[in-house]
């Protein structure tokens, strides 16, 4: 049996998402294994069998009827769980604009992976991304602690009756999903006083029976669209203080939606997601103790967008570079396009948008180092191209 | 006869305050008739009626009662029920010049 | 119980389906059955189409539309999520078309039956996406003309036979699986209850004669489904505990062409198509017969 007691163990990230779920007791799992996620619903069907976790496992068929069958849940007023990656997040497209549409408060974990074609099984951004605008509010974890605290914190913002949305909690496969580290498991104690049971406002109720997703015509769609937009919103408002809670419940915070290092006095940072985050905190000390004045802004939440930093960032730094590990083909990465136009016309900045670590190509503090050169170009007024693949091969 | 009747309080909501959480919505709720989609409509005979309960039974509206009354607001004039009632007992009338 | 001593509520009303459809059969029926605490879960087809437009909800019992493809995981996740919080005093049921059921929704109501919670499925099967304008499903009849199976100087209409989702649901092993028709409401009433009861999935594969789409005059729906019954185009039969039960079949089926040329869907069929129609009924009634030995 699993200690209730607060403790540490060395977990991979797939693994410390598994802990984290299992202290927030869903009611019902449903989910489909795919790489690199697999480890966390293995470990899930580990609790239930050890008898560490009570719930209604299901085995489905399909990730597009996981999260039907997570939709259908927490229409009884359950609380469920599903995980998925890549090719399962695209399969269960379709469902993530019914959840969010429906705002129902489901917690999803996905291990961010490229998506086919070419077929790869290794950490980028891509599937993640390419459903920003499914509505669902996406967190995206810089280590395996980070995505355990973060599932706990996700049950509670997701369930906030300001919020009702559900939350996407992303963290790099493989480079994080797979990767080892002492991780600090919260007592149970500790979590049941930071997330109480559910008290869904979409629960079926027989004395009062509701209809539940829907039709909705041109006469009413756009105000319940505005709707879903305030809610999620709302969360923008709501991660700082949901974090500090966290804080007082748990003992550890990360920040709310975006957190600076080293950026006080910066000329120039990288605005990255995710796991190379790490990297490049280690670069920024590396270099700062070089004398070169470097910082980072680490992206928590990409929805809702923290655009109102990024408005203010330009009358701190002269060069942003901006980390993605993706491209939205036909234009640049998501990430570059999300600060540029938070930024667009508020000051004079250099922004330049780098690619790196896609299909899982290791981001190294190489790699990082290559990435402030490039700023030391850019602030000298050179040409660098933008976009740019820094760990391209030619 | 008890069949559920439109809503004549319903209101849609005008300001955000008023609108439901997402597309939830309280169940049962009409808010129009389907009369208006009847060119006929259905006249029973009581004299010939056996109370099979055939027509009840197979009406896809349920807008017959077991005392077979016809709840008028929402008959759309389909015909099963005159087809089906093995006595005759129910004959479709034109709304239109009543033959 | 007899359909005519079900309940006087009704517990769906008001709906806009087109008038004479089997799905308010249906419908009405099955919710007369299985009473206030139920759960009605519908994809994308008329059943949903016609009874969930904001403000105006149909039903009088908690209900949901989904995802087209997704009704039998929906399922297992409402189940789920009541058997999770202890609650197990009710009915969770899906009403789906033949579309949602045989083509988009099959792998669905496969891993659904597979899992084993406890829900009720029934298929209304009206041989068409009726709800999109008519168009074939893997559930249209050979011959029939469909919107993107259309009749004319190159086509006869639908080229492949119907998939028979009884078998199918039979082939899972599932506790219960019947075939019904609104044209005999006591047979499916009766079958409503038993799925009622059944511990884990149950599988309702109903006949639903749609008027529009297959062209006939409102009125005649019920008759419809009895003439396709009497010359064996349907058959009435049970699954559970392993064993099919024939309840109802055409030991001397009639011939088919009164019944094809009752409706426009199949007015343009001519002799060769008839006959080769007539062989299939002949061969899907041997195994038919052949359960009932």
């Amino acid at each position: 049996m699993i200690s209730k007691e607060a403790h540490s163990l060395f977990l991979n990230g797939d693994e410390a998402v598994a802990h984290g779920v299992r202290l927030c007791r869903p009611h019902v799992i449903s989910a489909y294994p795919i790489t690199p996620q697999t480890i966390t619903v293995e470990r899930l069907a580990d609790f239930v069998a050890d008898g560490d976790l009570d719930t209604e496992y299901l085995y489905v068929e399909s990730e597009h009827s996981a999260m039907a069958a997570a939709l259908g849940a927490a229409y009884t007023g359950a609380r469920p769980f599903t995980a998925t990656s890549s090719q399962g997040l695209l399969y269960m497209c379709e469902m993530l604009h019914y959840v969010s549409g429906a705002r129902l408060p489901i917690v999803m974990m996905n291990a961010c992976r490229s998506t086919a074609a070419p077929w790869n099984i290794f950490g980028d951004q891509r599937d993640s991304l390419s459903q920003r605008d499914s509505g669902w509010i996406q967190i995206y974890c810089e280590n395996g602690q980070e995505a355990l605290d973060t599932i706990i914190q996700a049950y509670r913002l997701a369930e906030h009756p300001e919020v009702y949305t559900p939350v996407m909690v992303c963290i790099d496969g493989f480079v994080n999903t797979h990767t080892y580290e002492l991780v600090e498991i919260p007592a149970q104690e500790q979590v049941d006083a930071f997330l109480p049971p559910l008290d869904s406002r979409h629960k079926v109720d027989f004395a009062n029976p509701h209809g539940f997703s829907v039709s909705v015509n041109p006469n009413y769609h756009t105000e319940f669209r505005i709707q879903q937009q305030q809610a999620i919103l709302k969360a923008a408002e709501l991660a700082a203080p949901i974090d500090a809670a966290y804080k007082e419940k748990v003992g550890r915070s990360w920040g709310g939606m975006v957190e600076e290092y080293r950026m006080d006095d910066a000329e120039s940072c990288i605005v990255a997601m995710g796991s190379a985050v790490g990297t490049i905190r280690e670069t920024v000390d590396e270099l700062r103790a070089a004398g070169r004045k470097v910082g980072l802004v680490k992206v928590r939440y990409f929805r809702p967008f923290p655009k109102d930093y990024f408005a203010a960032l330009s009358g701190k730094v002269k060069a942003i570079g901006v980390l993605n590990k993706e491209i939205s083909f036909g234009y640049e990465g998501s990430l570059t396009t999300e600060v540029k136009a938070a930024l667009c016309g508020r000051g004079p900045v250099a922004v330049c948008g780098y690619h790196a670590g896609l299909g899982g190509r290791d981001i190294s503090r190489d790699t990082i180092r290559a990435v402030y050169a490039s700023l030391d170009r850019l602030l000298a007024g050179e040409d660098v191209n933008d976009p740019n693949y820094i760990d391209a091969r030619w | 006869m008890d069949k559920p009747k439109v809503d004549k309080t319903f209101r849609f909501p005008t300001c955000m305050e008023e609108m439901p959480l997402g597309p939830t919505v309280k169940a049962g709720i009409l808010t129009e008739t389907n009369a208006g989609w009847r060119v006929k409509r259905p006249v029973i005979d009581r004299d010939k009626c056996i109370h099979c309960l055939i027509c009840w039974t197979l009406c896809p509206d349920g807008v017959l009662s077991k005392e077979l009354e016809i709840d008028m607001d929402f008959c759309k004039g389909c015909g099963l029920c005159a087809h089906e009632c093995p006595k005759g007992a129910i004959t479709m009338v034109s709304e239109v010049d009543g033959q | 119980m007899l359909a005519k001593d079900l309940t006087e509520k009704e517990y769906i009303y008001g709906h806009k389906a087109c008038p004479g459809c089997a799905l308010g059969i249906v419908a009405r029926l099955s919710l007369k059955v299985f009473g206030e605490r139920t759960v009605v879960a519908v994809p994308a087809c008329c059943m949903s189409a016609t009874t969930f437009m904001y403000p105006q909800i149909s039903y009088h019992v908690p209900a949901m539309t989904l995802a087209f493809p997704s009704t039998g995981a929906t399922l297992s996740g409402v189940a789920a999520g009541f058997k999770a919080q202890g609650v197990d005093d009710v009915t969770v049921v899906g009403f789906a078309g033949d579309g949602g059921t045989a083509d988009i929704g099959l792998q669905a109501l496969s891993g659904a039956i597979e899992q084993g919670q406890n829900f009720i499925y029934i298929c209304y099967d009206n041989e068409a996406y009726m709800n999109t304008g008519i168009q074939r499903s893997s559930a249209t009849p050979v011959g029939a003309t469909t919107t993107t199976t259309p009749a004319g100087p190159c086509s006869t209409g639908e080229r492949t036979a119907k998939k028979n989702l009884f078998e199918i649901a039979m082939a899972h092993r599932i506790p219960y699986a019947a075939t019904a028709s609104v044209s005999y409401p006591n047979d499916l009433v009766r079958k409503l209850e038993k799925a009622k009861n059944v511990k884990g999935p149950a599988f309702l594969h109903v006949f639903a004669p749609c008027c529009t789409g297959w062209g006939f005059d409102s009125a005649l729906t019920v008759e419809i489904g009895k003439m396709a019954q009497k010359c064996g185009l349907w058959y009435l039969a049970e699954y559970e505990n392993e064993k099919v039960t024939v309840n109802q079949v055409a030991k001397d089926p009639e011939p088919i062409e009164p019944y094809l040329m009752a409706q426009r869907r199949f007015k343009h069929l001519k002799a060769p198509e008839i006959e080769a129609i007539t062989a299939w009924r002949d061969k899907e009634l041997q195994k038919v017969y052949a359960w009932m030995e």
